[in-house]
């Protein structure tokens, strides 16, 4: 029998993904965020994370998806990476499932731009496919390509 | 400080024998370990002030207590090598002997021996296998050297432990100045000891003290407990006298105790959560509209943020702690080169963060051991230069914008640049071409490259390529910076920039376009409000970029939303073309690097005291900020990095340079543009008038400085027009006479614009009549006729413009300009 992993999925412009639980620190609501002036377009802004100062990354931004519709309030999965807590702004939150290896399979070619570079891997559910994200990656997509503002 | 026998005495019930001595041994090591740093740095400062009693004689009782804790313990060859210093060391107590270096030489010899036994006993539990017989041997010999008459002591018999004065009021504090009071005189004199201050008091009797140091000596009692003993003293008296010596000097009263970091790391999360909880619970009161609860949650709003306060400060310790044995390393590796150094430290109060405090101890060894060995020359080579003997090293700490600034400063000889670029090549760095076009900055920057050394030799001290690089590497791990500045001849700063990450320091809050951001206190220097309706020129523009005249300075403006490009707020709209469109226009007027610009901003709250936290790795690189914090609402908000703002919006790279730096800035200023100038053809220049058609132009690059004088200011040396400028006589050329063979309309005007033109120290100036404009654009040179002093002409503003050699004309003009001075004075005097 094949190993299995848990993961903490949530929804991006109808695209399912999932990290490895581990790696989820924390899943919260929406917070206020401070703008940061002169950021890379993907940093949202910074939310305190109890007196911890945290990144917010848009995941749509980073994975060059479309722009979230206005007056839909993103959530928080805080991730721990090895640069600290970093927050990433989700659409919605799915469950946490638990998935065999056997279903796993490498990103197909086709798949496009930033979206290679970030997908790890496919897990062919029943109905649906997990893509799952690799957080350090887009965590620090947010360091080398900083966006002109 | 607790003896481990009290120790021992206290423990004895139950525990192991072993485990207590383990114990006991564990103690020892780190009270020896503190008190042999207090010894490196009391012998340092003894040997410069070799007469002072008070250093003398708590070197004694350190090494003393050393020895006496080692015969306790059973390490006797620690303790025969303690004896022999503290034997020594009696001798100059008693003014038998006067310091030598040498002496210094073998007590400090002695302290390292006494630490590497004590490392030797942390490994192994034994005291090791060197005896150190020579250094016993070599202190015995010490002793024996003749009496010397030590600089300005007198070497009068010191008075024994068994004369006490006749009368008490001749053991005054006042008496101090008497020649050479013995140790335990001290004692009898000193009213911050409890035996001088109970004889102040006249509680004891003069010969009772005497007789109770007596026995001090003997067994290792408090004086205060043996005159009780002996009935000389009222124990109420004594504990009184305690009392008041413990809040005379809390320090020595206040019992200090051990605590792992982590703990506190702990203990500061813990409270960051507190606060926060705090704030919830203050919101929540106040909907509440219930006194009770809100009274409680005011008195829990004082604790918080005193209990916060608190513990933030049990993380921070001076920059003294580390800098305390730089004293030692210096004096030793003075001696070893054969150098003269004084160190100066400056700003030891400084307080950083404790984990900040252990990253740079390294680096900044480093640095101090470099400025010794490369940076400061030898007495004769000083001498040669024209400098003190000695050389300055000075170490300053201090707090700016939110970061640690810490300089360490030689007045040696400098970088030399062209070994650097030698040595880079050598060691196939870079290759030879491009270490020529390399600017002196970026040629600096190569000694921070790994396995870089210019040191001819392969010393101890340094030399061996593991240096700049790892400081380097080291400070940026903890977010700092490392930055050189050199000037041949006069010196090596070094600037290491590190930031707080914990400090609290105090902000101005301001918005701009509608966020806000927080201001460190330290850059500040004033605010003004400029209502629309006042009178006066209010924001003015110089070429585009808006200045305002703050008591007759022009103050370059930076308007924050611009440089952070924010969405400008309503009513402000592009300041650059319609400045001071709103209502009123508020400027914070800041310092950064010594230079003073103003900074628009939308609104000024308030001032605060603000925890600076730091950006994620993924905001680390944007240079407008130093950090972020929490605001009392849980927000964030951004720290400005004034400095960075300020280069980011480039108001510092112009006139008022600091003065000690100014000719780098230059000659980089002009590199840069010989650079542009080679890559597009693009040229800054001034425009000027000369005659009544012609139009010259300078490269800005080698204008020194536009000045107006007065005519009457033009005097003649010889047939030579000359002036006084800045303290010096320089030389005239009018350029329409030399150019345009016209004579000058003489007194036409009573003003004369002139362009100064420096090179290798010397300036001339050129007298124009109208300086024009200053125009940045590619010039396509066009060969109008060879003309002396004259590259070729151009079209500048749809008018044909000659482009002057500067250089070729002044030498025309002055023969023998730019020689070495004496041939030149010589021509104009």
């Amino acid at each position: 029998m094949a190993s299995s992993q848990q993961f903490c999925t949530f929804f991006l412009s109808g695209h399912f993904f999932g990290t490895p639980v581990p790696q989820v620190q924390e899943v919260i609501q929406y917070q206020e965020m401070t703008r940061v002036p002169l950021a890379p377009e993907m940093v949202s802004g910074m939310i305190n994370l109890r007196g911890q100062i945290v990144p917010a990354i848009d995941l749509r931004k980073r994975l060059g998806l479309p722009p979230r519709p206005a007056g839909e309030q993103p959530m928080n999965v805080v991730v721990r990476t090895s640069e600290g807590a970093v927050s990433l702004l989700v659409d919605e939150i799915g469950d946490v499932i638990e998935v065999g290896e056997e279903m796993l399979e490498s990103p197909p070619e086709t798949l496009a731009g930033c979206a290679r570079e970030l997908v790890e891997g496919v897990y062919k559910l029943p109905g649906r496919l997990l893509l799952v994200l690799d957080t350090e990656r887009a965590v620090d997509g947010a360091k080398t390509v900083p966006t002109a503002t | 400080m607790r003896s481990p026998a009290d120790s021992l005495a206290w423990r004895l019930q139950g525990t192991s024998r072993t485990e207590l001595m383990d114990e006991i041994v564990k103690d020892f090591l780190i009270e020896s370990k503190e008190n042999l740093d207090r010894l490196d740095q009391e012998l340092v400062k003894l040997e410069i002030e070799p007469s002072s009693h008070e250093l003398l004689a708590s070197v004694f009782r350190t090494i003393h207590t050393i020895k006496g804790s080692c015969g306790f313990l059973g390490f006797s060859k620690l303790e025969k090598l303690a004896h022999a210093g503290e034997s020594l060391l009696s001798k100059l107590r008693d003014g038998h002997l006067a310091l030598t270096e040498e002496i210094t030489g073998g007590l400090l010899a002695m302290v390292d021996a006494v630490r590497g036994m004590l490392q030797a006993i942390e490994a192994s539990g034994a005291d090791g296998d060197q005896d150190y017989a020579e250094l016993v041997a070599r202190m015995a010999r010490l002793q024996e050297a003749p009496i010397q008459k030590a600089k300005g002591q007198d070497a009068t018999p010191v008075p024994q432990l068994s004369l006490p004065p006749e009368t008490p009021a001749s053991a005054s504090p006042e008496a101090g100045a008497e020649p050479a009071p013995s140790l335990a005189l001290d004692d009898f004199a000193d009213p911050t000891k409890i035996g001088g201050l109970l004889l102040q008091r006249g509680q004891i009797r003069p010969e009772d003290l005497a007789a109770a140091l007596e026995k001090q000596e003997l067994g290792r009692k408090k004086i205060g407990e043996i005159l009780i003993a002996q009935g000389a003293a009222h124990p109420d008296d004594v504990a009184a006298a305690q009392r008041v010596l413990e809040a005379r000097n809390p320090q020595s009263a206040v019992e200090t105790i051990r605590v792992g970091v982590n703990l506190l790391d702990r203990l500061m999360n813990l409270v960051g959560e507190l606060v926060l909880a705090r704030n919830q619970l203050l919101q929540f009161s106040h909907s509440l509209q219930d006194a009770g609860f809100q009274a409680v949650s005011q008195r829990m709003n004082l604790i918080a943020t005193e209990l916060q306060s608190e513990v933030m400060k049990t993380r921070m310790q001076p920059i003294g702690n580390i800098w305390n044995r730089f004293p030692r390393t210096v004096r030793d590796l003075a001696v070893s080169c054969g150098k003269e150094v004084r160190l100066e430290l400056e700003g030891q109060d400084t307080e950083l963060d404790r984990t900040i405090i252990e990253a740079i101890k390294d680096p900044l060894t480093h640095l101090v051991r470099n400025s010794l060995d490369h940076g400061i020359e030898t007495p004769a080579v000083r001498r040669q230069a024209g400098k003190e003997a000695s050389g300055v090293l000075k170490l300053r700490a201090f707090h700016e914008g939110g970061q640690v600034n810490i300089e360490i400063r030689d007045d040696g000889a400098g970088l030399n640049l062209g070994r650097i670029r030698q040595k880079a090549i050598e060691r196939g760095l870079v290759a030879a071409p491009q270490a020529a076009q390399m600017s002196d900055r970026d040629a600096m920057q190569l000694i921070f490259a790994p396995g870089f050394s210019t040191a001819e030799k392969i010393t101890n001290v340094s030399g061996r390529g593991v240096g700049m690089d790892v400081v380097k590497t080291n400070v940026e791990k903890i977010g700092g910076t490392v930055d050189m500045q050199s000037i041949a001849g006069q010196g090596t700063t070094v600037r290491v920039k590190i930031p707080l990450t914990l400090a609290i320091i105090p902000a101005l809050m301001v918005t701009s376009g509608g966020e806000r951001f927080a201001i460190p206190q330290v850059s500040l220097l004033e605010l003004v409000r400029l209502d629309a309706s006042q009178p006066g020129p209010g924001i003015e523009m110089v070429h585009g970029a808006p200045v305002y005249r703050l008591r007759g300075r022009l103050l370059p403006l930076v308007y924050l939303n611009q440089e952070l490009k924010l969405t400008p707020a309503a009513g402000i709209g592009d300041a650059k073309t319609a400045p001071a469109a709103s209502t009123a226009t508020n400027i914070v007027v800041l310092q950064a690097d010594g230079r003073q610009f103003g900074l628009v901003v939308d609104e000024i709250t308030d001032t605060e005291e603000i925890v600076v936290k730091p950006l994620g790795k993924q905001l680390k690189g944007i240079s407008a900020y130093s950090g972020a914090t929490i605001m009392g609402d849980g927000r964030v908000a951004l720290i400005l990095d004034i400095l960075g703002l300020a280069q980011r919006a480039r108001v510092l790279s112009g006139a008022g340079d600091s003065a000690l730096f100014e000719n780098e800035k230059r000659k980089k200023k002009a590199e840069l543009a010989a650079a542009q100038e080679s890559l597009a053809g693009r040229q800054t220049v001034l425009v000027v008038q000369c005659g009544d058609q012609c139009r010259m132009a300078i490269p800005l690059s080698l204008v020194a400085r536009l000045e107006e004088f007065p005519s009457a200011a033009i005097e003649t040396a010889g047939t030579q027009e000359v002036m006084q400028y800045r303290g010096r006589i320089i030389p005239l050329i009018r350029l329409s006479r030399m150019l345009t063979g016209a004579q000058a309309p003489a007194a036409a005007s009573d003003r004369v614009q002139v362009v100064v033109y420096s090179e290798a120290g010397r300036s001339v100036g050129l007298v124009v009549d109208r300086i024009l404009d200053i125009v940045d654009q590619t010039l396509a040179l066009e060969n109008t006729g060879q003309r002396p002093g004259v590259l070729g002409s151009t079209v500048i503003q749809k008018r044909v413009t000659d482009l002057l050699d500067v250089a070729s004309l002044v030498r025309v003009a002055i023969p023998g300009f730019a020689e070495p001075p004496a041939a030149v004075s010589s021509g104009v005097s």
